[in-house]
């Protein structure tokens, strides 16, 4: 049942969606979550499918709100919210109401939010492109209690990253840190055998891929060695090597779909590790509505080291990860603390917002250089080189518009 | 190990469990067991990632089929049977483990064919020597694989490496035999390696029990006498015996359900808070319930047995018990069974549990009902609440799996009139519509050696401790009523409640 609504409010929105359930026999509502999309109008089909998809596993329901604040000034003074109501039928037991926001209303996008919200359910807020600075201040933001941003869709993945480690707040979460999560559990499933320390690493993955980033930082942040990263040809991350003293464990995908692990010792295996869609991506980050401590964790010690070729465990960065530092390049963590052990051992709850322990996270922006590629080969006092010659050169060559406005408007932008 | 792995963490949730190194080898492999459920979980769990980089799958059976048969077997059985969608790649990674050893049970050279297999794939495929031994065989087969499984040195692993066996129900026909069961399984395989399948306790809605009662504070404090004022258990099946009639007759509706399904379903709506969710933790809890489980005095009164005879159900015309194929027409075998059962402790004293099973009845539908007391005093008029029921809780296991809750709620009008109301709960609606397998969750516990969902030797001698009475009176006293195909059971069922003033919920 679709309802379309010209020039309304949200609360005849709600009405429209009372009347709607009405219709189709006032089923038990087992919507979980409500999920509000924040998007224009080039980008809301692909990003609703993808929503679509994910609320098969996580009823949901899904508010698209689409900004249309207007190129003329008078266009820009007006003030008219549209709307679409789709209920039943292929969006299942879920939800879908599409929010058009013309002229000033673009900037006033909670006020239409806010009632529409599921009463006493949590509320998930993602941007598929541009994601606002401070996802925790924007004012939908505050509403969540999980945003989901996506660097990989940007204009300059690296610096978006850096920046998203400055302004984390707990419930924050980049798609480009869900889609490496597979690779991220067959690596650590492989060190799940007995194995010898690790010593040093190599991530290989395309240029501007945020998600290689991620997976080098949290091996170093996780194993406490040397990560380096190398540009290949994609597609997405194609190879990690874990240099141990019997020799590398390797796990390399050339083609996007089936890839082959070798352990020292043992005969090499294949392991299918999928490039998945937006709707999986999606569907795993509904999964949990805590806050990714692991992503927290990794994002910070990013700050001050991304878009380094190699990134140093010992480097001390402020805010960055938590444990002394520990030169000693070899596996096995820097030890925790005793509150950090139990905090580890503790049964799942709403972690307060935890800041690292030499300083807020937000603090690490005077001693750190923007990162990114084009700023760091100013890095202060860092001995590895600047980011390939490669990279830079990518990045100058890389034109808004060029690739569909530098943006990723597909569903199919996986690791 | 995953203690020392310094990627691993705690606070890191997304990612999953995934078993070591390990390998899977089925007995009685053509099947169809294992064609409709295994095969297909196996697929399942390797498509989400689930399973071990080489994980190894080994085929026993009495076919002259090659490793490529074999793997045509697994592959049609997959595309037809598989929850999630077919991609090739996973296939490709997955088929590279499958083996096909081709023998029976006493013959040595098949075994001995099994453990070099076993070999080969520790050094092809990195399987490390663990291994699952699944037996999808009748029991009477049991003796002899465990048997040669020792004898060829195939029931324990070297070094830190496991191996564990994987059995089916019927564990046993009564007490005697299952501990003569038990004690052969034993005598090979440790206790804790030893995992039996009952494939109800690896649905969601089961598991889902625990959930309710033990992470909420609004129905524990009413679970107790004091409010509770009887439970049902029920599961029906709308089929008939189909092509068991070997196994079934002589075994009956009792045996093949209540002994464990229902007797495990009590038990987890029953049981005391764990102090752990571990398999031990929740071993000792449920050991504990089943252990105050008494029978009635008067087995007579207080149990019925029935036999569908030929009737018509849901528009089809369907022959009776003893008219089926291999049945004969003077058989004496249960396909109903109603029991009431006490449960002796400080919380359920006096509170009846009645449990219900049969074959042939209205509909397909397993559901755990906790009727509540009427209120103790009503402000109304008995014209005003005459609609109203009691309140009942209901755990709908299958199929529509959910929770429903009834309670009285005003009729819109001028007078005052209350009337039933339920409200539902849907588990396919709130979450997943395509929530895991029984059989992909347990074969992964198999693996990952997590004994949280499989019951115990223990329990299982238990549940005969309290059927085997019941079953000594029926072999004495008397023979099943019989109900009319499509029904929902015999007479005396409904007298039985009839008597403590209650009735049974039609589900």
């Amino acid at each position: 049942m679709n309802i379309d609504l010209t020039d309304t409010t949200s609360s005849q929105i709600n009405s429209a969606l009372v009347k709607a359930r009405r219709a189709a026999g006032s089923p038990a509502v087992g919507m979980v979550l409500t999920l509000v999309i924040v998007t224009d109008e080039g980008n809301h089909y692909d990003a609703l499918r993808s929503a679509s998809q994910a609320s098969q596993e996580h009823p949901s329901r899904i508010l698209v709100v689409i900004k249309r604040p207007g190129r003329s000034p008078r266009d820009r003074k007006l003030a008219r919210l549209d709307a679409e109501v789709r209920v039943g039928g292929e969006t299942g037991t879920s939800e879908t109401v599409l929010l058009r926001l013309h002229g000033e209303l673009a900037n006033h996008a909670h006020s239409v939010v806010l009632p529409l919200l599921l009463p006493d359910t949590p509320v998930v807020v993602w941007w598929p492109e541009d994601a606002p600075a401070h996802p925790n201040e924007d004012l939908l933001g505050r509403l969540a209690a999980r945003r989901i941003t996506d660097a990989s869709a940007t204009e300059d993945p690296v610096s978006t990253l850096a920046l998203r480690a400055e302004t984390y707040a707990p419930g924050d979460t980049d798609l480009a840190w869900t889609r490496i999560t597979p690779w991220r559990s067959v690596l650590a499933a492989a060190l799940d055998q007995r194995h010898a320390p690790v010593e040093s690493a190599v991530v290989e993955g395309e240029a501007y891929n945020p998600s290689s980033e991620l997976l080098a930082l949290w091996l170093a942040e996780r194993l406490r060695v040397p990560v380096a990263r190398k540009v290949s040809a994609g597609p997405g991350l194609t190879a990690v090597r874990l240099s141990t003293g019997e020799g590398e464990v390797v796990l390399h995908r050339s083609d996007g779909s089936l890839a082959s692990l070798s352990v020292p010792g043992q005969p090499d295996r294949h392991v299918a590790l999928q490039r998945r869609e937006t709707s999986e991506l999606i569907a795993e980050e509904l999964r949990r509505l805590d806050p990714d401590e692991a992503y927290a964790a990794t994002v910070r010690f990013g700050a001050g080291r991304l878009g380094k070729q190699t990134i140093q465990p010992d480097e001390r960065q402020n805010g960055s990860g938590s444990g002394p530092a520990t030169g000693a390049p070899a596996a096995g963590r820097a030890p925790r603390t005793p509150e950090a052990e139990a905090e580890a051992a503790a049964p799942p709850r709403p972690a307060p917002p935890r800041t690292g322990p030499s300083g807020s996270p937000g603090g690490g922006a005077a001693g750190t250089p923007a990162p990114g590629p084009s700023a760091s080969p100013g890095g202060k006092g860092e001995s590895s080189p600047a980011p390939g010659p490669r990279q830079l050169e990518a990045a100058r060559h890389r034109i808004p518009g060029a690739d569909g406005g530098g943006r990723n408007t597909g569903g199919g932008s996986a690791s | 190990m995953s203690s020392s792995n310094p990627l691993r963490d705690a606070s890191d949730r997304r990612l999953p469990r995934i078993a070591g190194p390990s390998g899977l080898v089925i007995f009685g492999v053509t099947g169809d067991l294992s064609r409709k459920k295994l095969m297909p979980a196996v697929y399942d769990l390797a498509n989400r990632g689930l399973l071990p980089p080489g994980f190894s799958l080994v085929g026993f059976a009495r076919r002259d089929w090659e490793d490529q048969d074999f793997c045509q077997v697994v592959h049609d059985a997959v595309k037809e049977n598989a929850r999630t969608p077919f991609r090739e790649e996973v296939w490709q990674q997955l088929s590279q483990g499958f083996r096909f050893v081709p023998g029976t049970f006493d013959d040595d050279e098949a075994f001995r064919k099994l453990k070099s297999t076993i070999n080969e794939l520790d050094k092809a495929r990195g399987t490390g020597g663990n291994f699952a031994f699944y037996l999808s065989v009748p029991p009477k087969f049991f003796p002899t694989v465990v048997r040669q499984l020792k004898e060829h040195g195939l029931s324990e692993g070297e070094g830190d490496s496991w191996r564990r066996a994987v059995i089916e129900k019927p564990f046993g026909h009564d007490l005697k035999s299952a501990q003569e069961l038990n004690s052969v399984i034993h005598q090979v395989f440790r206790p804790a390696d030893v995992f039996r399948i009952d494939h109800y306790l690896g649905k969601e809605t089961v598991q889902n029990i625990l959930a309710l009662r033990f992470a909420n504070t609004m129905f524990e404090p009413i679970w107790n006498r004091s409010y509770v004022d009887h439970v049902q258990i029920t599961m029906a099946e709308d089929i008939g015996i189909g092509g068991r009639a070997g196994y079934y007759d002589g075994i009956g509706a009792a045996r093949d359900v209540i002994q464990n399904h229902l007797l495990q379903l009590l038990a987890l709506t029953a049981m005391e808070e764990p102090s752990s969710f571990d398999a031990k933790a929740l071993v000792t809890e449920k050991l504990k319930v089943l252990k105050a489980v008494q029978l009635p005095g008067d087995l007579g009164r207080h149990t019925v047995r029935g036999q569908y005879t030929h009737g018509w159900q849901g528009g089809e015309e369907v022959l009776g018990y003893c008219e089926e194929e291999g049945i004969s027409s003077d058989s004496r075998t249960d396909t109903y069974a109603a029991i009431k059962l006490s449960v002796d402790n400080r919380r359920w004293a006096g509170v009846p549990f009645y449990l219900r099973t049969g074959k042939r009845l209205g509909r397909r539908v397993t559901e755990i009902a906790v009727v509540f007391q009427r209120a103790p005093y009503s402000p109304f008029d008995t014209t005003d609440t005459q609609e109203l029921g009691q309140n009942a809780l209901v755990v709908r296991v299958q199929p529509d799996e959910g929770v429903t809750i009834r309670f009285g709620s005003k009729v819109p009008g001028t007078s005052m009139e209350i009337r039933d109301v339920t409200m539902d709960f849907a588990y396919g609606e709130s979450f997943t519509t395509s929530s895991p397998e029984a059989y992909e969750r347990l074969l992964l516990d198999v693996l990952l050696g997590d004994a949280n969902l499989f019951p115990r030797h223990q329990e299982v001698e238990e549940s005969w401790r309290i059927l085997d009475p019941v079953e000594e009176y029926w072999d004495t006293h008397g023979k099943p009523e019989e109900y009319t195909a499509g029904t929902w059971g015999p007479r005396a069922a409904d007298e039985m409640l009839a008597r403590d003033g209650r009735s049974w919920r039609r589900p």
